[in-house]
């Protein structure tokens, strides 16, 4: 007898194989509850969850509530340019040099921000008041899992509930100081860095989200994905941009569709899903020359039409902040 | 000042023995909260032995890696899947990116339902040689509901991907995966261990930023016994259809040096053709639509030579 298959997408804390009742793993009944008597992943859930309230969170809350504004930097989809975006938008912000930025990369098995941001090889250093960002300017601090490792070859092997300790410990430990603005690099997907960030930051402020794709429906579809996620997870959406949108021959001048918007391109998409569309930028080989020699790209630069968007977009992600203080929500 | 946490962070950063037998039960573990899990993993799984005798009827498996994200590790391994159908083989294609899977678009199976049978979930044929695909794409009603599960819900699923699954005889089993080195990768790679996977074709642009994570990916390899078959390099530069003026987009050879580094076979390189990325964009196939266009050719020499390789290696 064949039957459609249809795995329910049931909350992301219920397990393959729990019972019907189960409370979900990270709930405060995660292992006691009545339903999970008979569940293979009892003794885990018992095990894991500490009898009160998460002190930790606290102490992010204490951390974060010096930071002014809080922006993600996400995607859904891989490779389409969020550090790469995550950078230029610290640089730009850091310009003035009045304005002290962070930028955090919870990207733990591919973190790229180091590279990008010329800080490779860097290691941190911890003082009485907690982990020191590693510094690119006065005013721009830098926290990555790439500063732990003693060789940038080593790869970190981690299952998510590790990976989440060290988030969290980002957000607790991290002796950021007073911030105007604290940039987080995110990895591709939807999965344990995500929920993490969005539930250790719920008590605090968070501006929004910015998010990055490419102009192709590959990409959209996962974009899609990652703006229900924002949505479900109550984070605002600052808006979307579309990079990597048109290449221009260096011969000819003849703008090229290297990744054809064949659905629209992420314009339509922003539209249809009712989100703020921040504008385009489009390949320039520049871009991934000086992020391979992580340098500020907006500077050297200045005449590029990509630079002529991120400065756009800069400006229309510092209005949305300063319109949406903490607490006016 | 003193180092981040003493000498404890940083040898769990870099010492964490996850990938290990000794995961959960190492002193490094101590006060870890993934502790508990990964010492259940390190155990029997029972469903070893399910997964074992699904993946005894395939000939070749081969996982397609990078590490970084958006290189075209999909495209490459549906790609290499309709090069090896067209060339006569029973192909079958497994998605591991539960969160972002592209596969079924690409092979032109987007809203087939997933049925079961009385022998197991049968997956779809894709209208491409017939080639089999499962994906986590292809479970789920609702294709813009983003799938939020944390680890150990997506081990659950990508075990069934390879217990449940009806795959039957195939000579090749592709297995296209996320960014990252994490819970897919260690658990594919935990479940096939007794299968024996013939090797991981990486892919990889050639920009640095993109090598420094796939030097990491090779790392994992190394550290998992999986042997390399090559690597592959993506996106090598765009040749502009009015004037013919190359230019490489994302820096040149990157890939290739980094195979010299490593002393790893070099599969090939693959240009930006929209050709491609249009085929790829509405579930086609190149070999059919544009046989002559560069990047099929490409394709063709890198499924040619990772034929040869497994080949050799049985």
């Amino acid at each position: 007898m064949s039957t459609q298959v249809d795995v329910q997408n049931r909350s992301a804390d219920v397990p393959e194989d729990a019972p019907e009742h189960c409370p979900g793993t990270d709930s405060n009944a995660a292992g006691k509850s009545a339903a999970c008597a008979g569940c293979p992943n009892q003794t885990i859930c018992a095990s894991s969850r500490p009898a009160g309230p998460d002190p930790d969170v606290e102490q992010v809350r204490q951390r974060m509530s010096t930071i002014k504004h809080k922006i993600l930097v996400l995607s859904g989809k891989g490779g389409v340019g969020k550090s790469t975006v995550t950078a230029q938008l610290a640089f730009g912000l850091a310009r003035n040099e009045a304005t002290q930025v962070g930028v955090l990369d919870i990207d733990i098995c591919g973190p790229s921000i180091p590279k990008v941001m010329g800080l490779e090889g860097e290691q941190v250093h911890q003082s009485a008041s907690g982990w020191s960002p590693v510094f690119v300017a006065d005013n721009l601090g830098v926290m990555s899992a790439s500063f732990l490792l003693p060789n940038p070859d080593e790869a970190i092997i981690w299952r998510g509930p590790k990976k989440n300790t060290l988030i969290k410990q980002f957000l607790k430990d991290v002796d950021w100081g007073e911030l105007d603005y604290l940039v987080v690099d995110t990895p591709p997907g939807t999965s344990d860095e995500h929920l993490s960030i969005s539930q250790y930051l719920a008590t605090t402020h968070v501006d929004g989200v910015v998010i990055v794709t490419t102009p192709q429906e590959v990409a959209l579809s996962d974009v899609r994905k990652e703006i229900n996620f924002c949505r479900k997870v109550k984070l605002p959406v600052i808006g979307v941009i579309e990079n990597m949108s048109g290449f221009v021959c260096p011969s000819c001048k003849n703008e090229s569709q290297i990744f054809p918007p064949t659905t629209g391109g992420a314009a339509k998409m922003a539209a249809d899903m009712a989100v703020p569309f921040l504008g385009r930028i489009p390949l320039d080989p520049r871009i991934g020359r000086a992020c391979d020699e992580g340098k500020s790209y907006l500077d050297e630069i200045a005449d590029s039409p990509a630079v002529v968007a991120y400065n756009s977009i800069i400006g229309q992600i510092k209005a949305h902040c300063e319109a949406h203080p903490a607490g006016a929500h | 000042m003193q180092k981040a946490g003493g000498e404890d962070e940083i040898a769990t950063a870099a010492g964490c023995p996850s990938d290990s037998g000794m995961a959960g039960r190492a002193s490094a573990c101590e006060g870890c909260p993934g502790r508990e899990l990964c010492s259940q993993q390190g155990g029997v799984d029972p469903d070893q032995a399910g997964i074992n005798v699904r993946m005894n009827a395939i000939r070749h498996k081969v996982i397609v890696l990078s590490g970084k994200g958006g290189v075209g590790k999909s495209s490459v391994a549906a790609t290499l899947a309709m090069a090896l159908a067209a060339a006569g083989h029973k192909v079958g294609i497994v998605d591991l990116d539960i969160c972002g899977p592209s596969v079924p678009k690409l092979l032109g199976v987007e809203g087939m339902p997933v049925v079961n049978s009385e022998y197991g979930w049968l997956p779809l044929k894709s209208p491409h040689y017939d080639i089999k695909v499962m994906s986590v794409g292809s479970l789920l009603t609702d294709a813009d509901s983003a799938i939020v599960w944390r680890g150990p819900r997506k081990t659950g699923i990508i075990k069934r991907f390879l217990k449940d699954t009806l795959w039957g005889r195939l000579d090749f089993l592709i297995f296209d995966t996320p960014p990252g080195t994490s819970d897919e990768h260690l658990t594919v790679l935990s479940a096939l261990k007794q299968a024996k996977p013939d090797g991981a074709v990486l892919v990889s642009t050639p920009q640095d930023s993109a090598l420094v994570t796939v030097r990491k990916e090779i790392t994992f390899c190394n550290k998992m016994g999986l042997r390399i078959l090559g690597v592959v390099e993506n996106m090598a530069g765009y040749v502009c259809p009015c004037c013919g003026e190359h230019t490489d987009i994302f820096s040149s050879k990157g890939a290739q040096k980094l195979a010299t580094e490593f002393n790893l076979p070099y599969l090939g390189q693959v240009p930006l053709d929209p050709t491609l990325t249009q085929q790829c964009e509405t579930g086609s196939d190149i070999f059919k639509a544009a046989p002559n266009s560069v990047s099929a050719k490409a394709m063709s020499t890198i499924a040619n030579t990772v034929l040869e390789m497994v080949k050799q290696s049985r």
